[in-house]
Protein backbone atom coordinates (compact mmCIF):
# COMPACT_ATOMS: atom_id res chain seq x y z
CA UNK A 1 0.00 0.00 0.00
CA UNK A 2 1.40 3.37 -0.95
CA UNK A 3 1.93 6.07 1.59
CA UNK A 4 -0.87 8.06 0.03
CA UNK A 5 -3.42 5.28 0.45
CA UNK A 6 -2.34 4.71 4.03
CA UNK A 7 -3.06 8.28 4.98
CA UNK A 8 -6.76 7.88 4.55
CA UNK A 9 -8.54 4.65 5.18
CA UNK A 10 -10.55 2.94 2.50
CA UNK A 11 -14.24 3.51 2.71
CA UNK A 12 -17.04 1.08 2.06
CA UNK A 13 -19.50 3.54 0.65
CA UNK A 14 -19.29 7.23 -0.02
CA UNK A 15 -17.58 9.92 -2.04
CA UNK A 16 -13.86 10.55 -2.35
CA UNK A 17 -12.86 13.94 -3.65
CA UNK A 18 -9.27 13.76 -4.83
CA UNK A 19 -6.85 16.22 -6.43
CA UNK A 20 -8.13 19.22 -4.53
CA UNK A 21 -5.61 22.06 -4.72
CA UNK A 22 -3.55 21.97 -1.55
CA UNK A 23 -5.12 24.05 1.20
CA UNK A 24 -8.57 24.22 -0.36
CA UNK A 25 -10.18 21.23 1.39
CA UNK A 26 -11.97 23.32 4.01
CA UNK A 27 -13.37 25.64 1.37
CA UNK A 28 -14.58 22.61 -0.55
CA UNK A 29 -16.43 21.38 2.53
CA UNK A 30 -17.92 24.84 3.02
CA UNK A 31 -19.09 24.98 -0.60
CA UNK A 32 -20.65 21.57 -0.28
CA UNK A 33 -22.39 22.64 2.90
CA UNK A 34 -20.75 19.82 4.89
CA UNK A 35 -20.29 20.94 8.47
CA UNK A 36 -19.71 17.66 10.26
CA UNK A 37 -23.05 17.95 12.03
CA UNK A 38 -24.45 15.45 9.52
CA UNK A 39 -23.01 12.70 11.68
CA UNK A 40 -21.25 10.71 8.97
CA UNK A 41 -17.51 10.14 8.98
CA UNK A 42 -15.65 12.81 7.02
CA UNK A 43 -11.92 12.49 6.59
CA UNK A 44 -9.84 15.42 5.42
CA UNK A 45 -6.23 15.07 4.36
CA UNK A 46 -4.26 18.17 3.53
CA UNK A 47 -0.95 18.67 1.77
CA UNK A 48 -0.71 15.07 0.66
CA UNK A 49 2.28 14.53 -1.70
CA UNK A 50 1.03 14.12 -5.25
CA UNK A 51 2.79 13.30 -8.48
CA UNK A 52 0.42 15.48 -10.52
CA UNK A 53 -0.03 18.47 -8.25
CA UNK A 54 3.02 18.34 -5.99
CA UNK A 55 0.68 18.62 -3.01
CA UNK A 56 -3.03 18.07 -2.82
CA UNK A 57 -5.94 17.73 -0.43
CA UNK A 58 -8.29 14.77 -0.27
CA UNK A 59 -11.75 14.50 1.30
CA UNK A 60 -13.61 11.28 1.99
CA UNK A 61 -17.25 11.50 2.90
CA UNK A 62 -18.64 8.21 4.13
CA UNK A 63 -22.21 7.17 3.54
CA UNK A 64 -23.00 9.91 1.01
CA UNK A 65 -22.97 9.55 -2.73
CA UNK A 66 -22.72 13.08 -4.04
CA UNK A 67 -24.42 13.78 -7.37
CA UNK A 68 -22.73 15.79 -10.10
CA UNK A 69 -24.83 18.90 -9.46
CA UNK A 70 -23.55 18.88 -5.89
CA UNK A 71 -19.90 18.25 -6.64
CA UNK A 72 -19.93 20.79 -9.47
CA UNK A 73 -20.36 23.42 -6.77
CA UNK A 74 -16.63 23.08 -6.07
CA UNK A 75 -15.55 23.62 -9.68
CA UNK A 76 -14.29 27.16 -9.02
CA UNK A 77 -12.48 26.25 -5.83
CA UNK A 78 -10.94 22.97 -6.94
CA UNK A 79 -11.09 22.81 -10.74
CA UNK A 80 -8.80 19.80 -10.95
CA UNK A 81 -10.72 17.73 -8.43
CA UNK A 82 -11.73 14.19 -9.30
CA UNK A 83 -14.80 12.61 -7.80
CA UNK A 84 -14.84 8.91 -6.95
CA UNK A 85 -18.13 7.34 -5.99
CA UNK A 86 -17.46 4.26 -3.91
CA UNK A 87 -19.69 1.40 -2.96
CA UNK A 88 -18.64 -1.96 -1.57
CA UNK A 89 -15.07 -0.67 -1.40
CA UNK A 90 -15.01 -0.27 -5.19
CA UNK A 91 -14.94 2.88 -7.26
CA UNK A 92 -18.21 2.70 -9.20
CA UNK A 93 -17.98 6.06 -10.87
CA UNK A 94 -15.16 8.47 -11.54
CA UNK A 95 -15.74 11.96 -12.83
CA UNK A 96 -14.30 15.46 -13.03
CA UNK A 97 -15.95 18.61 -11.83
CA UNK A 98 -17.49 20.98 -14.32
CA UNK A 99 -18.66 24.58 -13.97
CA UNK A 100 -22.45 24.56 -13.60
CA UNK A 101 -24.70 27.10 -15.36
CA UNK A 102 -25.19 28.83 -12.04
CA UNK A 103 -24.21 28.59 -8.38
CA UNK A 104 -27.13 28.86 -5.99
CA UNK A 105 -26.29 29.67 -2.39
CA UNK A 106 -22.62 28.68 -2.68
CA UNK A 107 -20.94 32.07 -2.68
CA UNK A 108 -21.89 35.48 -1.36
CA UNK A 109 -22.09 38.28 -3.88
CA UNK A 110 -19.02 40.47 -3.18
CA UNK A 111 -21.05 43.61 -3.88
CA UNK A 112 -22.02 44.87 -0.40
CA UNK A 113 -24.96 46.78 -1.90
CA UNK A 114 -26.43 43.67 -3.48
CA UNK A 115 -29.92 42.72 -2.33
CA UNK A 116 -28.85 39.07 -2.08
CA UNK A 117 -26.67 40.06 0.90
CA UNK A 118 -29.39 41.85 2.83
CA UNK A 119 -32.48 39.65 2.43
CA UNK A 120 -32.34 36.73 4.78
CA UNK A 121 -34.57 34.47 2.73
CA UNK A 122 -32.66 34.97 -0.52
CA UNK A 123 -29.92 32.59 -1.64
CA UNK A 124 -27.18 34.10 -3.76
CA UNK A 125 -27.34 33.27 -7.43
CA UNK A 126 -24.17 33.49 -9.49
CA UNK A 127 -24.49 32.82 -13.20
CA UNK A 128 -21.69 31.35 -15.26
CA UNK A 129 -21.83 33.31 -18.50
CA UNK A 130 -18.76 31.74 -20.08
CA UNK A 131 -17.40 28.48 -18.73
CA UNK A 132 -14.12 28.63 -20.60
CA UNK A 133 -13.24 32.19 -19.65
CA UNK A 134 -14.82 31.77 -16.20
CA UNK A 135 -17.02 34.80 -16.75
CA UNK A 136 -19.35 35.08 -13.77
CA UNK A 137 -22.20 37.42 -12.94
CA UNK A 138 -24.49 37.95 -9.99
CA UNK A 139 -28.01 37.30 -11.20
CA UNK A 140 -29.40 39.96 -8.84
CA UNK A 141 -27.09 42.97 -9.14
CA UNK A 142 -25.57 41.99 -12.54
CA UNK A 143 -22.04 42.70 -11.44
CA UNK A 144 -19.40 40.80 -13.37
CA UNK A 145 -17.41 38.88 -10.79
CA UNK A 146 -13.98 37.31 -10.56
CA UNK A 147 -13.57 33.72 -9.44
CA UNK A 148 -11.18 34.90 -6.73
CA UNK A 149 -13.56 37.36 -5.12
CA UNK A 150 -16.22 34.67 -5.01
CA UNK A 151 -13.91 32.13 -3.44
CA UNK A 152 -12.80 34.58 -0.79
CA UNK A 153 -16.47 35.30 -0.05
CA UNK A 154 -16.86 31.89 1.60
CA UNK A 155 -13.82 32.08 3.87
CA UNK B 1 -49.20 41.92 -33.09
CA UNK B 2 -48.39 40.50 -29.69
CA UNK B 3 -47.80 43.02 -26.93
CA UNK B 4 -44.29 42.40 -25.57
CA UNK B 5 -44.98 44.60 -22.53
CA UNK B 6 -48.05 42.78 -21.32
CA UNK B 7 -47.46 41.70 -17.72
CA UNK B 8 -43.76 42.13 -18.23
CA UNK B 9 -41.28 43.26 -15.60
CA UNK B 10 -39.29 46.37 -16.45
CA UNK B 11 -36.02 45.94 -14.62
CA UNK B 12 -33.25 46.91 -17.00
CA UNK B 13 -32.98 48.63 -20.35
CA UNK B 14 -30.57 45.83 -21.24
CA UNK B 15 -33.61 43.54 -21.48
CA UNK B 16 -35.18 45.67 -24.20
CA UNK B 17 -34.90 45.74 -27.96
CA UNK B 18 -35.04 48.68 -30.29
CA UNK B 19 -38.34 47.42 -31.70
CA UNK B 20 -39.83 47.45 -28.21
CA UNK B 21 -38.51 50.96 -27.64
CA UNK B 22 -40.16 52.07 -30.91
CA UNK B 23 -43.39 50.43 -29.86
CA UNK B 24 -43.32 52.26 -26.52
CA UNK B 25 -42.66 55.59 -28.22
CA UNK B 26 -45.46 54.97 -30.67
CA UNK B 27 -47.86 54.22 -27.82
CA UNK B 28 -46.68 57.41 -26.11
CA UNK B 29 -47.47 59.43 -29.23
CA UNK B 30 -50.93 57.89 -29.40
CA UNK B 31 -51.68 58.58 -25.75
CA UNK B 32 -50.56 62.18 -26.14
CA UNK B 33 -52.96 62.50 -29.06
CA UNK B 34 -55.98 61.19 -27.16
CA UNK B 35 -58.64 63.39 -25.67
CA UNK B 36 -59.21 63.24 -21.95
CA UNK B 37 -62.15 60.83 -22.17
CA UNK B 38 -60.17 58.33 -24.20
CA UNK B 39 -57.18 58.54 -21.93
CA UNK B 40 -59.18 58.12 -18.77
CA UNK B 41 -60.89 55.02 -20.06
CA UNK B 42 -57.58 53.17 -20.61
CA UNK B 43 -56.83 51.92 -17.10
CA UNK B 44 -59.99 52.65 -15.16
CA UNK B 45 -60.15 50.56 -12.02
CA UNK B 46 -56.51 49.57 -12.25
CA UNK B 47 -54.17 50.12 -9.32
CA UNK B 48 -50.51 50.98 -9.24
CA UNK B 49 -48.68 50.33 -5.98
CA UNK B 50 -45.50 52.31 -5.41
CA UNK B 51 -42.95 51.25 -2.84
CA UNK B 52 -40.33 53.94 -2.40
CA UNK B 53 -37.97 52.68 0.25
CA UNK B 54 -35.70 55.48 -0.81
CA UNK B 55 -37.67 58.68 -1.18
CA UNK B 56 -37.94 60.36 -4.56
CA UNK B 57 -40.78 62.80 -4.78
CA UNK B 58 -40.34 63.51 -8.48
CA UNK B 59 -40.27 59.97 -9.76
CA UNK B 60 -43.16 58.97 -7.54
CA UNK B 61 -45.24 61.96 -8.61
CA UNK B 62 -44.47 61.25 -12.24
CA UNK B 63 -45.76 57.69 -11.90
CA UNK B 64 -48.81 58.85 -9.96
CA UNK B 65 -49.58 61.53 -12.53
CA UNK B 66 -49.09 59.00 -15.33
CA UNK B 67 -51.46 56.49 -13.75
CA UNK B 68 -54.05 59.19 -12.98
CA UNK B 69 -53.88 60.44 -16.57
CA UNK B 70 -54.97 57.04 -17.89
CA UNK B 71 -57.74 56.64 -15.34
CA UNK B 72 -56.02 54.39 -12.82
CA UNK B 73 -55.19 55.04 -9.21
CA UNK B 74 -52.09 54.73 -7.07
CA UNK B 75 -51.46 53.56 -3.54
CA UNK B 76 -48.19 53.07 -1.77
CA UNK B 77 -45.37 53.92 0.55
CA UNK B 78 -43.51 57.13 -0.16
CA UNK B 79 -40.53 56.63 2.10
CA UNK B 80 -38.81 53.74 3.79
CA UNK B 81 -39.01 55.60 7.08
CA UNK B 82 -42.75 55.32 7.45
CA UNK B 83 -42.81 51.69 6.40
CA UNK B 84 -42.40 48.37 8.05
CA UNK B 85 -39.06 48.11 6.25
CA UNK B 86 -37.61 50.18 9.04
CA UNK B 87 -38.94 47.65 11.48
CA UNK B 88 -36.98 44.96 9.72
CA UNK B 89 -39.62 43.49 7.44
CA UNK B 90 -37.99 41.98 4.42
CA UNK B 91 -38.53 43.24 0.91
CA UNK B 92 -39.78 39.81 -0.07
CA UNK B 93 -42.53 39.92 2.57
CA UNK B 94 -43.55 43.45 1.62
CA UNK B 95 -43.82 42.52 -2.05
CA UNK B 96 -45.89 39.43 -1.27
CA UNK B 97 -48.37 41.54 0.67
CA UNK B 98 -48.83 44.38 -1.81
CA UNK B 99 -48.83 42.05 -4.81
CA UNK B 100 -52.46 41.21 -4.13
CA UNK B 101 -53.50 44.88 -3.86
CA UNK B 102 -52.38 46.10 -7.27
CA UNK B 103 -51.89 45.48 -10.98
CA UNK B 104 -48.37 46.91 -11.18
CA UNK B 105 -45.71 47.45 -8.53
CA UNK B 106 -43.29 50.37 -8.86
CA UNK B 107 -40.24 49.93 -6.67
CA UNK B 108 -37.42 52.18 -5.62
CA UNK B 109 -34.86 50.66 -3.29
CA UNK B 110 -31.31 51.43 -2.27
CA UNK B 111 -29.95 47.95 -2.96
CA UNK B 112 -28.65 46.75 -6.32
CA UNK B 113 -30.78 43.94 -7.73
CA UNK B 114 -33.77 44.79 -5.52
CA UNK B 115 -36.16 45.13 -8.46
CA UNK B 116 -35.06 41.80 -9.91
CA UNK B 117 -35.76 40.14 -6.58
CA UNK B 118 -39.15 41.83 -6.31
CA UNK B 119 -40.05 40.69 -9.82
CA UNK B 120 -39.05 37.16 -8.95
CA UNK B 121 -41.41 37.20 -5.96
CA UNK B 122 -44.39 39.16 -7.32
CA UNK B 123 -46.95 37.61 -9.61
CA UNK B 124 -47.82 41.03 -10.98
CA UNK B 125 -45.31 42.97 -13.06
CA UNK B 126 -42.70 45.15 -11.37
CA UNK B 127 -41.24 48.40 -12.66
CA UNK B 128 -37.81 49.31 -11.41
CA UNK B 129 -37.93 52.98 -10.44
CA UNK B 130 -34.32 52.97 -9.25
CA UNK B 131 -32.32 50.12 -7.76
CA UNK B 132 -29.17 51.07 -5.88
CA UNK B 133 -26.46 52.39 -8.21
CA UNK B 134 -27.63 49.93 -10.79
CA UNK B 135 -30.51 51.10 -13.01
CA UNK B 136 -33.48 53.39 -13.51
CA UNK B 137 -34.91 52.17 -16.81
CA UNK B 138 -38.00 54.37 -17.15
CA UNK B 139 -35.81 57.46 -16.86
CA UNK B 140 -33.79 56.20 -19.83
CA UNK B 141 -37.00 55.56 -21.78
CA UNK B 142 -38.18 59.11 -21.26
CA UNK B 143 -34.70 60.47 -22.01
CA UNK B 144 -34.70 58.73 -25.38
CA UNK B 145 -38.25 59.82 -26.11
CA UNK B 146 -37.27 63.41 -25.33
CA UNK B 147 -34.26 63.22 -27.63
CA UNK B 148 -36.42 61.73 -30.37
CA UNK B 149 -39.06 64.43 -30.06
CA UNK B 150 -36.70 67.35 -29.64
CA UNK B 151 -34.07 66.32 -32.19
CA UNK B 152 -36.27 64.31 -34.53
CA UNK B 153 -33.98 61.27 -34.39
CA UNK B 154 -31.56 59.40 -32.16
CA UNK B 155 -29.27 57.72 -34.69
CA UNK B 156 -26.30 59.78 -35.74
CA UNK B 157 -26.31 62.12 -32.74
CA UNK B 158 -23.37 63.10 -30.57
CA UNK B 159 -24.48 62.77 -26.99
CA UNK B 160 -22.52 64.15 -24.06
CA UNK B 161 -23.25 62.89 -20.55
CA UNK B 162 -21.83 65.05 -17.80
CA UNK B 163 -21.47 64.70 -14.03
CA UNK B 164 -21.37 61.83 -11.60
CA UNK B 165 -21.25 58.83 -13.88
CA UNK B 166 -20.02 56.36 -11.31
CA UNK B 167 -23.01 56.34 -9.00
CA UNK B 168 -25.77 57.56 -11.30
CA UNK B 169 -28.05 54.64 -12.10
CA UNK B 170 -29.79 56.84 -14.63
CA UNK B 171 -26.63 56.99 -16.71
CA UNK B 172 -26.24 53.20 -16.83
CA UNK B 173 -29.80 52.65 -17.98
CA UNK B 174 -29.33 55.39 -20.56
CA UNK B 175 -26.10 53.92 -21.90
CA UNK B 176 -27.61 50.43 -22.15
CA UNK B 177 -30.49 51.93 -24.11
CA UNK B 178 -28.23 54.05 -26.32
CA UNK B 179 -26.35 50.88 -27.25
CA UNK B 180 -29.37 50.02 -29.43
CA UNK B 181 -28.73 53.09 -31.57
CA UNK B 182 -25.87 54.41 -33.68
CA UNK B 183 -24.67 57.31 -31.56
CA UNK B 184 -21.37 58.77 -30.38
CA UNK B 185 -21.30 59.05 -26.62
CA UNK B 186 -18.96 61.43 -24.82
CA UNK B 187 -18.68 60.98 -21.09
CA UNK B 188 -17.49 63.94 -19.04
CA UNK B 189 -16.68 63.33 -15.39
CA UNK B 190 -14.06 64.07 -12.76
CA UNK B 191 -11.61 61.16 -12.40
CA UNK B 192 -13.21 60.08 -9.11
CA UNK B 193 -16.63 59.77 -10.67
CA UNK B 194 -15.88 58.13 -14.01
CA UNK B 195 -18.13 55.41 -15.33
CA UNK B 196 -17.81 51.90 -13.85
CA UNK B 197 -16.32 50.26 -16.91
CA UNK B 198 -17.11 46.81 -15.55
CA UNK B 199 -20.81 47.62 -15.77
CA UNK B 200 -20.51 48.25 -19.51
CA UNK B 201 -19.73 44.68 -20.55
CA UNK B 202 -21.18 43.41 -23.80
CA UNK B 203 -21.66 46.92 -25.17
CA UNK B 204 -18.91 46.97 -27.76
CA UNK B 205 -21.26 48.39 -30.37
CA UNK B 206 -21.51 51.72 -28.52
CA UNK B 207 -18.86 54.32 -29.26
CA UNK B 208 -17.81 55.87 -25.93
CA UNK B 209 -15.13 58.47 -25.31
CA UNK B 210 -14.19 59.92 -21.95
CA UNK B 211 -13.24 63.51 -21.16
CA UNK B 212 -12.15 65.42 -18.08
CA UNK B 213 -13.94 68.66 -18.89
CA UNK B 214 -17.04 69.73 -20.77
CA UNK B 215 -14.91 72.30 -22.61
CA UNK B 216 -13.23 69.54 -24.58
CA UNK B 217 -16.40 68.55 -26.41
CA UNK B 218 -19.24 70.97 -25.83
CA UNK B 219 -19.02 72.60 -29.27
CA UNK B 220 -19.69 69.29 -31.04
CA UNK B 221 -22.58 67.91 -29.00
CA UNK B 222 -26.19 67.53 -30.14
CA UNK B 223 -27.37 66.53 -26.68
CA UNK B 224 -25.89 67.71 -23.38
CA UNK B 225 -27.17 65.43 -20.65
CA UNK B 226 -26.29 66.67 -17.19
CA UNK B 227 -26.44 64.73 -13.94
CA UNK B 228 -25.93 65.86 -10.40
CA UNK B 229 -22.55 65.70 -8.70
CA UNK B 230 -22.98 65.12 -5.02
CA UNK B 231 -20.61 66.90 -2.71
CA UNK B 232 -20.57 63.87 -0.43
CA UNK B 233 -18.76 61.82 -3.07
CA UNK B 234 -15.63 63.89 -2.56
CA UNK B 235 -13.18 63.28 0.27
CA UNK B 236 -13.12 66.99 1.10
CA UNK B 237 -15.06 70.10 0.20
CA UNK B 238 -12.07 71.82 -1.34
CA UNK B 239 -11.60 69.03 -3.82
CA UNK B 240 -15.22 69.41 -4.83
CA UNK B 241 -14.99 73.19 -5.18
CA UNK B 242 -11.94 72.75 -7.40
CA UNK B 243 -13.59 70.52 -9.97
CA UNK B 244 -17.23 71.46 -9.93
CA UNK B 245 -17.08 74.26 -12.55
CA UNK B 246 -15.81 71.81 -15.12
CA UNK B 247 -19.18 70.10 -14.95
CA UNK B 248 -21.54 73.03 -14.63
CA UNK B 249 -23.62 74.16 -17.59
CA UNK B 250 -23.88 77.94 -17.60
CA UNK B 251 -23.78 80.86 -20.06
CA UNK B 252 -20.07 80.43 -20.59
CA UNK B 253 -20.47 76.80 -21.66
CA UNK B 254 -23.64 77.38 -23.64
CA UNK B 255 -21.92 80.16 -25.59
CA UNK B 256 -19.75 77.47 -27.12
CA UNK B 257 -22.52 74.90 -27.59
CA UNK B 258 -24.22 74.39 -30.93
CA UNK B 259 -27.25 76.54 -31.53
CA UNK B 260 -29.39 73.43 -32.08
CA UNK B 261 -28.06 71.48 -29.09
CA UNK B 262 -30.45 70.49 -26.32
CA UNK B 263 -29.74 70.38 -22.59
CA UNK B 264 -31.34 67.59 -20.57
CA UNK B 265 -31.26 66.72 -16.88
CA UNK B 266 -33.10 63.95 -15.00
CA UNK B 267 -33.84 66.45 -12.19
CA UNK B 268 -33.69 67.42 -9.41
CA UNK B 269 -30.72 69.66 -10.05
CA UNK B 270 -28.63 71.44 -7.49
CA UNK B 271 -26.30 73.87 -9.23
CA UNK B 272 -24.94 71.84 -12.14
CA UNK B 273 -27.26 73.67 -14.52
CA UNK B 274 -27.26 77.37 -13.74
CA UNK B 275 -30.72 78.83 -13.26
CA UNK B 276 -30.25 81.43 -15.96
CA UNK B 277 -29.97 78.55 -18.47
CA UNK B 278 -33.70 77.88 -17.94
CA UNK B 279 -34.57 80.77 -20.24
CA UNK B 280 -32.25 79.52 -23.00
CA UNK B 281 -34.20 77.85 -25.82
CA UNK B 282 -31.84 74.88 -25.65
CA UNK B 283 -32.90 73.98 -22.11
CA UNK B 284 -35.37 71.10 -22.44
CA UNK B 285 -35.32 69.50 -19.00
CA UNK B 286 -38.78 70.62 -17.96
CA UNK B 287 -40.16 69.37 -21.23
CA UNK B 288 -38.30 66.14 -20.53
CA UNK B 289 -40.14 65.80 -17.22
CA UNK B 290 -43.44 66.41 -18.98
CA UNK B 291 -42.71 63.78 -21.62
CA UNK B 292 -41.74 61.48 -18.76
CA UNK B 293 -45.27 61.36 -17.46
CA UNK B 294 -46.59 60.37 -20.90
CA UNK B 295 -43.92 57.73 -21.51
CA UNK B 296 -44.74 56.19 -18.12
CA UNK B 297 -48.45 56.33 -18.89
CA UNK B 298 -47.80 54.49 -22.17
CA UNK B 299 -45.63 51.91 -20.45
CA UNK B 300 -48.30 51.29 -17.79
CA UNK B 301 -51.05 51.06 -20.40
CA UNK B 302 -49.01 48.56 -22.41
CA UNK B 303 -48.19 46.46 -19.34
CA UNK B 304 -51.87 46.35 -18.46
CA UNK B 305 -52.71 45.67 -22.13
CA UNK B 306 -55.00 48.67 -22.19
CA UNK B 307 -53.65 49.98 -25.48
CA UNK B 308 -52.97 47.86 -28.57
CA UNK B 309 -49.32 47.62 -29.58
CA UNK B 310 -49.73 48.63 -33.28
ZN1 LIG C 1 -25.00 40.75 -6.46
Amino acid sequence: MSEEQLLVRRIREGTVIDHIDAGKALLVLRALGITGREGSVVTVAMNVPSVKLGKKDIIKIEGRLLAADETNKIALIAPKATINIVSDYRVREKRRVELPDEFIGVFNCPNPSCISNSERSVASRIEVLDKEKQKLRCWYCRRILEANELISSIH
Amino acid sequence: MANPFYRRDVISTRDMTREEMDLLFNATDRIRGMNMQERLSLCRGRVLCYLFFEPSTRTRLSFEAAMASIGGSSIGIASGKESSMEKGESLVDTIRVVDSYSDVIVLRHRMDGSARLAAEVASNPVINAGSGAEEHPTQAMLDLYTILKEKGRIDGLRIGIVGDLKYSRTVYSLLYALAMYRVDVHLVAPPLLRIRRESLYAMDSLSIREHDSIDEVVDTLDVIYVTRIQRERFPDAQEYEKVKHSYVIDDRVLARARSDAIVLHPLPRVDEVAYHVDSDARARYFKQASYGKDVRAALLALMINAIPPV
